[in-house]
């Protein structure tokens, strides 16, 4: 959930960093602030769950990982605090100079904070992250090629999901012109994150064999899912359709997912830490599988109210770009 | 060992920089939706269009706070780790159940308070109402989430062994951890008494510059009688915590009361210095100390020495002036709620002393103080440990270096962070002063003309 909802977030960042300053920039990012405006916090939240999640079910990982990743774990965290206070004062900056500021803050940091992330996911993958408090290397853990391509592709999925997503917003808000420029975009971007996916796969097969074996065997399947998807969707926008290409989009991006999760089975922090090692006893898992389901009865009708009214356009931050190409 | 004593130091420096932080964004994120609904209400119900100005206000005021509030608290989360691995790798699966049903409620919040500040113009007006009660209740829930997890810290149980690696949890026994009867109570109400002052001296400060009109009394009634209600339970409710940590942790007790001596007959000191051969100057009660805690001046009370000195908390004159502070405080808060209950008795209007909105322009500031004096008291008092008898915090900081680079950017965003809230508030309501217009909002309910949208389903 963090993955779609969130990287699609950071990946609005990213496209309003690339806008371009000026009068050019001006009507993609409103689309994107018209966008995100009543939504960017309920897609956060993702991320504290996903930590809750792994400090009360894994607690030995959880402490490794926060402890040998330290340096790209707290530049994510700054990166989140820049972005969530340059969202929420780019429109009360006084000066045009400070909402350029704001809006650019906002930007650098949706890109910087998935990066690291990325960054994380790689040590992990490459057995970089032994168990202990801060047992590995402080740099190299996360300073290497598998890392570092992790995290662009973590950037570029971002930057993908987002202008998938922005074709359909450009749609509701009526605004052609948008429309065609944010599908230009998740063309290119479908294609810089395949080609990114592919080259992690072959630093993968050099750096984390074990890994790389996972995910061309039992995780084989998803990982042609997510390749369909991906292939669905540029085929898909290339003849205008919009239907479906969200859901496929994410499809791909939660395929890999669960590829990675099968690839990496039985480990958590491969190769020395084993999930079922590092489990919580089962009173703990149960009581946090009996909060989740709590959670799903009571959060998602929630959260799908807020989506149906956002969408029906019940709910709005800021207006909506004008109709295409008017001056304003 | 000089890196790692240091990294310890920085790293308790960080930790109470940005909880002390979030904890005032966290109380006006609990109690502002409450005061933003008791507004919408008299609006709808009494047809105030007052009212209802200052409820649309307020709600655009709660979604830049929540904002900012979400983000430091998403830094706490990551500070579980980045700060106290240790903590969290034995521990996690203990408090983290409570985490999770944070989540949920936090989840709740987002959502609603989303629904609510950006359908001011779509959604019917009772309906809009109702859909800000969630808000109120999930702040309730999350509170009590987050305060049972420090209550567990101070009063552990619910898991086995003690020592090493935890292998069983009850749960039910970590939610419902002693501590929680008072520790919760008083946080909420804190979160209720720390707005309403802060709300209100917001209006009074405008009210003695001159702007007396119908929006600036009513929002100085509100959220001050919220505030005048929740200040004198709140001094009953510290009062029980009081006596409950005198007997369930008595050394934090002995530290903040500078009771060097286990004994009967222990005098209250108010203020003073606190040195190993007893209390130097500061007010002198005989016997009052005792009585407080049993009611009698024979109830005898631990002191410090009945642990060895390394299980003393430190700053004990620190912790003894915090508590002083954080009582008096709330004792000067009651006689402010007093002298307004007396006025509004004899002639249903405010005291018309200009002293009256002297007193109210300071008690917002004056809150936060005692708020923070108490984290200071429950945080600081349980140490050396992080888990109180069971674990200590310099077992349970992290062995990455770094951390005095992390607590300077800390300290440099956040106060940035803090301008730019101030500004973006003061910022909102010149344009509400000046225009009368509710728009143009940084993250809020636009009333400006709706969007040029072709075909939407409305």
């Amino acid at each position: 959930m963090y993955a779609v909802f969130g990287g699609a977030d950071f990946g609005a960042g990213f496209w309003s960093l690339l806008a371009g300053g000026g009068e050019r920039g001006r009507r993609p990012r409103e689309l994107i602030d018209w966008a995100l405006g009543p939504v960017w916090e309920a897609n956060h939240v993702w991320l504290i769950f996903v930590f809750v999640v792994l400090w009360t079910g894994f607690p030995s990982a959880f402490e490794a990982i926060f402890s040998t990743l330290f340096i790209p774990l707290s530049l994510a965290a700054f990166g989140i605090v820049l972005r969530g206070a340059g969202f929420a004062f780019q429109h009360s900056a006084r000066t045009a100079r400070g909402r350029a500021l704001a809006t650019t803050v906002f930007g650098a940091s949706s890109v910087l904070t998935p990066f690291f992330m990325g960054a994380v996911v790689g040590a992990i993958a490459g057995g970089r992250v032994p168990v202990g408090n801060a047992a590995g290397d402080a740099v190299t853990s996360w300073a290497n090629t598998l890392s570092l391509v992790t995290g662009a592709l973590f950037v570029a999925t971002g930057a993908y999901l987002a202008s998938v997503f922005l074709v359909h917003d450009a749609r509701r808000a009526g605004t052609p012109d948008l429309e065609r420029y944010f599908g230009n975009r998740a063309l290119a971007a479908a294609v810089v994150t395949g080609v990114l996916a592919a080259v992690n796969l072959v630093v993968l097969h050099r750096d984390a064999r074990a890994v790389y074996d996972g995910l061309t065997s039992d995780g084989l399947a998803l990982v042609l899912l997510s390749l369909v998807c991906g292939v669905a969707v540029l085929v898909l926008l290339r003849r205008g359709t919009r239907r479906g290409t969200r859901v496929l989009a994410a499809g791909a991006v939660v395929a890999v997912i669960w590829g990675w999760a099968i690839a990496q089975h039985p480990y958590i922090l491969p190769p020395s830490l084993k999930i079922s090692d590092a489990a919580a006893p089962s009173t703990t898992l149960k009581a946090v599988l009996i909060v989740f389901g709590v959670a799903v009865l009571v959060v998602l009708p929630a959260l799908g109210l807020l989506f149906t009214l956002v969408q029906r356009n019940l709910v709005e931050e800021t207006p909506a770009p004008a109709q295409g190409g008017a001056a304003r | 060992m000089l890196t790692l004593a240091s990294n310890l130091g920085f790293a308790r420096s960080q930790m109470a920089f940005t909880l002390g932080f979030h904890i005032i964004l966290a109380s006006l994120g609990v109690a502002l939706p409450a005061m933003m609904l008791i507004a919408n209400y008299r609006g709808l119900r009494h047809d105030d269009a007052d009212a209802l100005r200052l409820a649309r206000r307020w709600s655009q005021a709660v979604a830049v706070t929540f904002a900012v509030g979400a983000v430091t608290g998403t830094v706490l989360s990551f500070e579980f780790g980045l700060l106290w691995p240790a903590f969290t790798g034995r521990f996690g699966q203990v408090f983290g159940v409570l985490f999770a049903i944070e989540g949920v409620f936090f989840f709740l919040e987002a959502i609603f308070i989303a629904i609510y500040i950006f359908g001011w113009k779509y959604l019917s007006p009772w309906t809009h109402f109702w859909s800000g009660v969630p808000v109120v209740i999930s702040g309730l829930g999350g509170a009590f989430s987050v305060v049972a997890v420090n209550s567990w810290m101070n009063q552990p149980q619910g898991f086995s062994p003690t020592s090493g690696t935890v292998t069983s949890v009850e749960p039910w026994k970590v939610i419902f951890n002693p501590a929680v009867p008072y520790e919760v109570p008083h946080m909420i109400l804190a979160a209720y008494l720390v707005t309403g002052f802060i709300v209100a001296s917001i209006y009074a400060v405008g009210m003695l510059q001159g702007r007396r009109d119908r929006i600036h009394r009513l929002g100085l009634l509100i959220p001050l009688t919220v505030a005048c209600i929740a200040t004198p339970i709140q001094f009953a409710v510290g009062d029980t915590a009081a006596r409950a940590i005198a007997k369930d942790q008595p050394v934090k007790f002995a530290a903040m009361e500078c009771v060097q001596k286990t004994s009967t007959h222990v005098t209250e000191y108010i203020y003073g210095r606190c040195t190993s051969n007893g209390v130097k100057g500061g007010l002198g009660i005989p016997g009052f100390d005792s009585f407080l805690v049993g009611w009698s001046t024979s109830t005898q009370v631990t002191g410090l020495d009945s642990v060895p000195s390394d299980d003393r908390p430190p700053a004990n004159t620190m912790l003894h002036w915090a508590f002083d502070t954080m009582v008096g405080i709330c004792t000067v808060l009651i006689a402010l709620g007093a002298w307004l209950g007396f006025a509004w008795w004899r002639k249903r209007d405010i005291p018309q002393t200009k002293w009256f909105l002297r007193a109210c322009a300071v008690s917002g500031a004056a809150a936060v103080v005692a708020l923070e004096c108490g984290w200071i008291i429950t945080e600081v008092g349980r140490q050396p440990w992080i888990v109180y008898n069971v674990m200590r915090t310099s077992d349970a900081v992290t062995q990455a270096n770094g951390v005095w680079i992390t607590f300077t950017l800390v300290l440099l965003i956040y106060t940035a962070l803090a301008a730019a809230l101030i500004i973006t508030l003061r910022t909102m309501s010149r344009r509400w002063r000046s225009d009368g217009l509710d728009d143009e909002v940084p993250y809020g309910p636009d009333t400006g003309a709706p969007p040029a949208v072709v075909g939407s389903s409305r």
